[in-house]
């Protein structure tokens, strides 16, 4: 692939915008509320767009193609579980948990539960979320920019968007990137569906490729013209029916150079080996990709360990989202219940809307571009597609279109999950003012970078997945009975979010590791939900209830302001009552201390 | 304490500690007016306030819950269906796989549709709740 000058353009432009757009949102930016809430002053129908700009990650934009195209439509659960996420987001939690009047999560905890040291344990989990969600954002625009602009290497990527995101959100906060994700959520949208719509024109009018099998046969797809392909990474690839091809580099340990048949079994082929491949080979898999086109094409094919892990994501999705504190921190931006809950309803349509094409695109990359089957790189399915159907111009313009699209994904994600770990990190650790905010926002990037840069690069989608589980297994209980049951304690969600968050993490270190000495682990620890969610929600209920003496006095009250009708006036907002109105910086808490000091000396 | 602060003047009021702060409230906001004496109820925890809110909890809660039970109940069959029923999964129509349209466009009509409804009869609880705090 050559250089791709449209490709580098269309970043260009699409950064340049997300800087002028900051720019634009922060200029009267200053307190802060304007930091952390945007004033509680931001229209549903606007906030509905930034919540979909921020959710759009580079698990919806690229992962979900990527995998449809490697295991099928099965992955399409990924994209049915977030819409849903956001469905139960709106039953269950959107206006009670606006009109706690909470900053960040654990201000949430603080104000229903009344213990500060629970108020700990929530940040810390805010964080390690806020992580394990942020770092495959970072590693993905690595990926992205080393995909469309050849040559570059992998950091470069992670610093342009760590740049730009942290000078977005040093220079106002909520309120600037609440534009910026709204202004993304479109770009993405046009991103997906300008290719979705000229590539489904280009396979109609001239059909699937020379020499292709069909997708309803049981064959396996084949290359349809003479392919090179080079490895990134070292990768296991399963052989099935015997290809003739020729090696350069090490393969099973050995040193391969020249002409080679492989017979079927399994080969450990190491990084940077070049593989050509004659027109008519079958296109041999990583491993975990499904061979054959009729099992590929049929949802549930992979048996009952496929059907758990379904149903484990399902229940993942369905319940991380709203655990998620990245996208909570986004509905206490509204000015009151209603608006929150008219601005997920209006987040199912943005997200359903957009959601209609991943699929589509995994479809047609399995006829185009099997040979990102051999790489395992299927996440970049959508980036070089275009260029696969269209080998001309016009291809590397929609590519382009895509990769800007990819950026918009990385940046709006990766600004919102700043200002939220930010957002956390100045209240809990010191005292929530704009310096502090500041401060903040350099010292919560430099851990997700530096793990960015060092980890191993898994599939983009997975890592999102373990962040919603551990959000399913903590924050998601703790809403759901915060907010609907008068029995909670804190020594019960206390109890019941360490149990949750402990059994993911293990399960989460367990999985990385067997990543790297063998891929042993069984499917339930790269799925823990369906397990850990019914243990944490358990695990709360039934301490709860043995240290029932301990319920917040004051339960009564605060389920009236959780659920009364806005008109009524409840709503209070604690911001207000913590930080002082309309307090910019240490100057007027400074004057405060001096006067109170003369007081006394008085 | 509290008591010390009602006759201090203007200077005193700057110098004292935060908490003894007095909120000051300008206006009320104009909903608000015609309701104060239930919403003092309300605010009091009176036994009958307490039952307004707690039957409110109760219907809002029953609601999402059989939302949330229809719509997955729905969803989570389909995998169930194509595991048990792979002719089911291999069902063509119009030359398009039907498992690929469950999948892929009908969950997003479905759950909209699901949220609209929601919406509208949360909103009624909350307007039924109001109008009965409001006599």
């Amino acid at each position: 692939m050559t250089f791709n000058l449209w490709a580098c353009a269309c970043i260009v432009v699409v950064v340049v915008l997300t800087f002028y757009l900051g720019y634009y949102g922060s200029r009267t930016a200053n307190t802060t509320r304007d930091f952390l809430v945007a004033r509680r002053r931001v229209s549903a129908n606007q906030n509905a767009a930034a919540i979909s700009g921020e959710f759009l990650s580079a698990a919806s934009f690229l992962g979900i193609a990527g995998l449809v195209l490697k295991e099928g439509p099965d992955q399409l659960w990924y994209a049915i579980g977030f819409t849903a996420g956001y469905f139960a987001l709106l039953l269950f939690v959107a206006a009670p948990l606006r009109r706690s009047g909470a900053y960040t999560l654990p201000d949430f905890v603080e104000a229903r539960l009344g213990s500060k040291g629970l108020r700990g344990v929530a940040a810390i989990v805010t964080v390690a979320i806020g992580y394990i969600y942020l770092i495959p954002q970072l590693q993905g625009a690595g990926l992205t920019l080393a995909t469309v602009v050849p040559g570059t290497p992998e950091w470069a990527g992670i610093v342009l968007v760590t740049v730009v995101v942290i000078v977005n959100v040093l220079s106002g906060g909520m309120r600037a990137i609440t534009l910026v994700q709204a202004f993304q959520y479109w770009v993405k949208v046009f991103a997906i569906t300008a290719p979705a719509f000229v590539l489904f024109t280009v396979f109609v009018v001239g059909g699937p490729p020379e020499g292709q099998h069909d997708l309803t046969s049981t064959k396996i797809p084949v290359f349809t013209a003479d392919t090179t392909v080079t490895l990134d990474d070292s990768v296991r690839i399963r052989v099935v029916e015997p290809i003739r091809l020729e090696v350069n580099g090490v393969v099973d340990g050995m040193p391969a150079n020249g002409k080679a048949i492989w017979l079927s079994g399994v080969k450990d082929v190491s990084a940077h080996t070049r593989l050509s491949f004659p027109a008519g080979a079958t296109v041999p898999m990583v491993e975990g990709a499904t061979v054959h086109n009729s099992d590929w094409l049929r949802p549930q094919s992979g048996g009952r360990s496929a059907l758990f892990n379904t149903y484990s994501l399902i229940f993942a999705t369905f319940l991380g989202i709203l655990g998620l504190p990245h996208i909570l921190a986004r509905f206490y931006t509204n000015p009151d219940g209603r608006s929150a809950r008219r601005t997920t309803l209006h987040v199912l349509l943005l997200l359903g809307a957009f959601y209609l094409f991943p699929a589509l695109l995994g479809a047609l990359a399995r006829l185009y571009e099997p040979g990102l089957l051999v790489t395992g790189r299927t996440d970049t399915a959508l980036l070089l597609l275009p260029q696969a159907m269209l080998p001309n111009v016009f291809g590397q313009m929609i590519g382009a279109l895509a990769a800007a699209g990819a950026f918009a994904a990385f940046m709006s994600t990766s600004s919102g999950l700043l200002v939220s770990l930010a957002g956390v990190v100045s209240t809990d650790v010191s005292r929530g003012r704009v310096r502090d905010f500041r401060w903040s926002t350099l010292l919560v990037m430099v851990v997700p970078v530096a793990a960015a840069l060092g980890l191993r690069s898994h599939d983009v989608s997975l890592g999102v997945g373990m962040a919603l589980a551990m959000a399913a297994s903590t924050f998601c209980p703790l809403l759901i009975l915060g907010i609907w049951w008068r029995g909670l304690t804190w020594i019960g969600a206390g109890a019941g979010m360490v149990v949750g968050g402990v059994c993911v993490a293990c399960a989460m270190i367990t999985d990385i590791v067997s990543g790297y000495t063998g891929d042993w682990a069984p499917a339930l620890l790269q799925q823990p939900a369906l397990v850990t969610v019914p243990l944490a929600f358990g695990t709360m209920i039934i301490v709860s209830k043995a240290t029932h003496r301990r319920r917040p006095e004051e339960v009564n009250r605060i389920m009236l302001r959780l659920h009364a009708p806005d008109p009524l006036g409840f709503i209070k907002d604690r911001d207000v009552l913590r930080f002082g109105e309309g307090q910019s910086d240490g100057r007027h808490r400074r004057l405060a201390i001096r006067s109170r000091l003369r007081a006394r000396r008085s | 304490m509290t008591g010390e602060g009602e006759d201090g003047g203007q200077q005193e009021g700057v110098t004292r500690r935060p908490q003894r702060r007095k909120k000051v409230v300008l206006a009320e906001s104009k909903a608000t007016r015609g309701v104060a004496r239930t919403i003092v109820e309300l605010e009091e925890q009176t036994s009958v306030g307490e039952h307004l809110v707690r039957s409110l909890v109760r219907a809002q809660f029953r609601t999402a819950l059989t939302m949330a039970l229809l719509t997955m109940v729905t969803l989570a069959s389909l995998p169930l269906l194509f595991y048990l029923f792979p002719d089911f999964a291999d069902l063509t129509v119009f030359g398009i796989r039907l498992s690929w349209v469950l999948l892929g466009a009908a969950p997003y009509p479905l759950i909209y549709g699901m949220g609209v409804w929601f919406v509208r009869r949360a909103e009624r609880h909350e307007r039924d709740f109001v109008s009965m705090v409001d006599r």
